[in-house]
């Protein structure tokens, strides 16, 4: 059997003076089609390894880390496209709680400050909001972001301001309510994001569009949260 | 002063704007000084001298400048508001760019008055 080398980063803040890389190497089989595969032995063969996974096919977004210096899915990273030795960081830019896992707290706080929710006052009618599809279609490439952060601990521009800049995950879904028909708080949504850090910061430099594991495009989002800025000022 | 997370200064649609268009201009600028340097070329210093006589070419070198002041203004405080953190620090430094971008700003005019 094939043996894959990795470099891991690890950390316990309670236990450890500084992080450091640990040289490990595991025995893989033709089954290990994705990098989780190859985690869940190394956590067989060294089990005090911490890293987050769940769903194990690219929905919850759990297992999101820095693969050979670029943020992306355990579980959706093809282990035949790896250099190795593989290494293996948490994401960049949060605290680290353990090894590869981190404190999202910052990341979530960013996208609970754009209310990722519909606001309307309309007594809602019996069944459901209705939309045509041409406005349903709207949401497409917005809707499927699972929030695992990989784009957002991409930026430098989150880095430098995690307090005060949205970042790319949150301003893809405060795009997804204001593009969203049904919703009522569309000028709201635009004062609240109108400020030189929570939306500005963004220089367009496209590392969120290079990390999604989802392939979607922030940036784009972006850049329509700004026309319709225009649009509203003009 | 209260610890808090302070965000909401509603200039940062217009400042993007503004930076958007003072490009644009320094960019049409450039074309222009480009093939206006090229019409001058081994004229001498008499052939730029007529060049800047003419009103429209101070007036959109003034343009240019203005539109450079305001782009670096904006550019500036962005790194400013990155990398220093200390407010007062801060507003001491963009009173310092402001002086200095102004100051390079009444230069350019006089040099182009002379001309």
């Amino acid at each position: 059997m094939p043996t894959m080398q990795f470099k891991i980063y690890r950390y316990d803040p309670d236990r450890d003076e500084r992080p450091r890389m640990q040289d490990i190497s595991v025995e893989i089989d033709a089954a290990d089609r994705k990098l989780l595969d190859v985690l869940v032995k190394l956590k067989a063969k060294d089990d005090s390894i911490g890293y987050r996974r769940s769903c194990r096919e690219g929905v919850c977004g759990s297992d999101a880390m820095n693969i050979n210096g670029k943020n992306g899915l355990a579980c959706l990273t093809e282990v035949k496209d790896l250099k190795q030795p593989v290494v293996l960081r948490p994401l960049p830019g949060l605290p680290v709680i353990r090894d590869l896992i981190v404190d999202m707290t910052q990341f979530f706080k960013q996208y609970h400050s754009i209310r990722p929710y519909l606001i309307n006052d309309e007594p809602p009618p019996e069944r459901e909001r209705l939309q045509s599809p041409e406005d349903r279609e709207e949401l497409d490439g917005l809707y499927e972001c699972i929030l695992c952060a990989c784009c957002s601990t991409s930026c430098p521009s989150f880095w430098w301001n995690p307090d005060k800049y949205v970042g790319p995950a949150g301003l893809l879904q405060a795009y997804r309510f204001l593009c969203d028909t049904r919703d009522q708080a569309t000028s709201e949504r635009l004062d609240d994001l109108d400020d030189p850090y929570r939306l500005f910061r963004c220089h367009s430099i496209m590392n969120c569009v290079d990390a999604c594991p989802k392939e979607l495009n922030p940036m784009a989002a972006i850049g329509k949260i700004k026309a319709m800025m225009l649009a509203r000022t003009v | 002063m209260v610890k808090r997370i302070l965000v909401g200064a509603h200039y940062g649609f217009r400042d993007w704007l503004a930076q958007r268009i003072t490009a644009v201009v320094m960019a049409l600028y450039t074309v222009l000084f480009a093939v206006a340097a090229a019409s001058v070329a081994g004229s001498g210093f008499e052939g730029w001298r007529a060049l800047f006589a003419s009103g429209f070419m101070r007036f959109a070198t003034f343009v240019f400048f203005v539109a450079l002041a305001w782009h670096a203004w904006i550019g500036v405080r962005d790194i400013f508001m990155d990398y220093i953190k200390p407010t007062g620090l801060r507003l001491a430094l963009h009173v310092l760019v402001i002086l200095v971008l102004v100051g390079y700003l009444g230069w350019a005019a006089l040099i182009l008055g002379r001309l």
